[in-house]
């Protein structure tokens, strides 16, 4: 027993014992944003000590220290992958996709016959293993971001259509029938009725696809790339047991994508603040 | 209600599936043009266009190529031959499914936790939610090399990816449906002096069924994708992920389509052999009629 691993549990079980004693402080909004705070810093402190007392390889698992270490280092090779993967790739696909599925919603919408045969099948397809087809894109687009622009847009499309769809379903007969006696249009009561109303759903595709769009660009990398991107490096460094550079890509994926996933939040705040979730 | 769905829904259906057949031709003779002329000169339109759908390594194999190649593949070879698409699925299938049963227990456990512990709802929760938000595919490369570098080889490491794919969306309904019962249910069982242990078994769990349904389809999905990547980058030679990279080695892109439909065969039968336990389960419960 070295002086690590003693360490290690007395962290373990203060940590264990403070967040039972915060815990039962009356909730506000500082336990609400400390107690997980203070839950993840435990748990990379018993990492580190873990690592130190038990002499892990850093070819098994780095320390979290090194991984910070590596991650200030290492700043200009990780800004040009995320450039590559996330803004080339992942941002543009996502951006291509989602449109188009929600201009789709809007056409099939007034079929009620193509609705009902795309609907399951949009199911259907948003179900299946569609990162399996990147290497057919990588096949067809060539190495660089255009090819992970393509699985991106194929990725989101379905669940984005669902969901508009769904939405563009669900409004309200008798607000409907509203807008008829005002005598608006078909575009009016689309913009000023239907598209709003079915916001909530949109935002809930759009969502879901920004961790899809993360995905299809990090996995497209896998089956052939340039010399940069998130997923070549992860894919090379692993081959190096450079673990470290591997983690350090993770934690600029992690960030990406709980700030974008954020970011949809604010603005789903903003447009939605009709709908009874938001208000309190 | 259901049975009139489902009559008004397949002849829309069937008529989708045929149009996307039919574009899917057209689309394969542009696409494969420029590999034809390559081969063959001095052929008429209709020549040109035969040609274009029979290709050996064609840009775009056409539906009727990678129909016969999953049967020749499927029904004509031994299954635990390397050709045969039954073993590679096989392989696939069973680290999908075990990291599928190990990703829900772990799931199911820890939501119980949550509910139960107020200390772990406040510090976890958060985390599980904020996990949702990131491409933890990314982890699978390093989960794989890693556990190979200790001995770890086979299925394990796959099924270990699977399962924590497959662990985020079970946790997150699970909690949401181990919720689900109101105050006044849960005042109700209380006037009965119920046990922490009936409430949990004769109320909680019951509500949360449709909830842990619905992500235990989520969940197989991913848990899917998971064991298919997973086989990418390990120098993997069996599994329809290791096929698919095969295929992309060697430019057989019919290789890689069928694998790539067997993958999809096997996530629509996973998905629906849930759906049906679960209109069994939730009919037997009178929760839907």
């Amino acid at each position: 027993m070295n002086v690590f691993i003693i360490l290690f549990f007395t962290v373990w079980i203060g940590g264990w014992w403070l967040n039972i004693r915060l815990s039962y402080l009356k909730s506000s909004h500082v336990t609400k944003i400390f107690i997980p705070t203070l839950f993840g810093l435990i748990i990379l402190l018993m990492w580190e000590l873990i690592v130190i007392g038990l002499n892990i390889n850093p070819v098994l698992l780095p320390a979290p220290t090194a991984i910070v270490l590596k991650f200030s280092n290492s700043l200009s090779i990780l800004w040009i992958d995320f450039v590559q993967t996330l803004i080339k790739g992942a941002l543009s696909g996502y951006i291509l996709g989602c449109s188009a599925a929600i201009i789709t919603a809007i056409a099939i919408d007034k079929f009620d016959f193509l609705k009902r045969g795309l609907l399951p099948l949009g199911n259907f397809i948003s179900a299946l293993p569609i990162v399996g087809m990147a290497p057919i894109f990588v096949m067809w687009f060539g190495f660089d971001w255009e090819s992970k622009c393509a699985i991106v847009v194929v990725m989101v499309f379905f669940p984005m259509l669902v969901n508009s769809v769904q939405g563009l379903e669900l409004v309200d007969h008798s607000r409907q029938d509203l807008m008829k006696t005002y005598n608006a249009s078909y575009t009016q009561t689309l913009f000023k009725l239907r598209l709003p109303s079915a916001l909530p759903f949109i935002f809930n595709g759009l969502k879901i696809c920004s961790t899809l769009a993360l995905i299809g660009a990090i996995v497209a990398e896998f089956f052939g790339s340039p010399i940069k991107g998130m997923g070549f490096r992860i894919s090379s460094e692993v081959g190096r047991f450079a673990l470290d550079m591997v983690w350090a890509e993770i934690f600029v994926a992690a960030l990406a994508g709980c700030l974008f996933y954020g970011l949809i939040a604010l603005i789903e705040q903003r447009l939605t603040f009709w709908h009874p979730s938001n208000q309190k | 209600m259901k049975r009139s769905l489902i009559n008004t829904s397949i002849l829309p259906i069937i008529t989708i599936v045929f149009f996307i057949i039919i574009s899917w031709y057209l689309v394969a003779i542009p696409m494969n043009s420029e590999k034809v002329s390559r081969q063959f000169k001095n052929l008429d339109f209709k020549e040109h266009v035969e040609k274009s759908w029979n290709l050996k390594k064609p840009k775009l194999p056409t539906p009727h190529q990678i129909t016969s190649e999953i049967i020749k593949t499927t029904f004509y070879k031994k299954i635990n031959s390397k050709r045969s698409l039954v073993y590679h699925g096989w392989i696939t299938l069973k680290a999908t499914l075990a990291g599928f049963v190990l990703g829900t227990l772990l799931g199911i456990i820890l939501a119980l936790g949550i509910v139960h512990n107020r200390a772990m709802d406040l510090s976890v929760m958060p985390w599980v939610i904020a996990s949702q938000t990131v491409p933890i595919l990314a982890i699978a490369p390093m989960i794989i090399v890693v556990m190979n570098s200790v001995g770890v080889t086979g299925l394990l490491p796959k099924a270990i990816i699977s399962m924590y794919l497959s662990f985020f969306p079970i946790v997150v309904g699970m909690v949401k449906g181990l919720r689900s019962p109101d105050q006044m249910q849960i005042d109700q069982m209380r006037t009965w002096s119920a046990t922490p242990n009936q409430l949990l078994w004769k109320l909680r769990f019951p509500s949360s069924l449709p909830y842990l349904f619905a992500s235990l389809k989520v969940g197989i999905a991913a848990s899917l994708i998971g064991a298919i990547v997973g086989e990418l980058p390990s120098g993997a030679i069996s599994g329809l992920g290791a096929r698919m990279l095969a295929g992309t080695y060697y430019g057989q892109t019919v290789i890689i389509w069928s694998a790539l439909f067997a993958a999809a065969f096997l996530a629509a039968s996973l998905v629906f052999l849930i759906n049906f336990i679960q209109n069994y389960t939730l009919k037997r419960m009178a929760i839907i009629r």
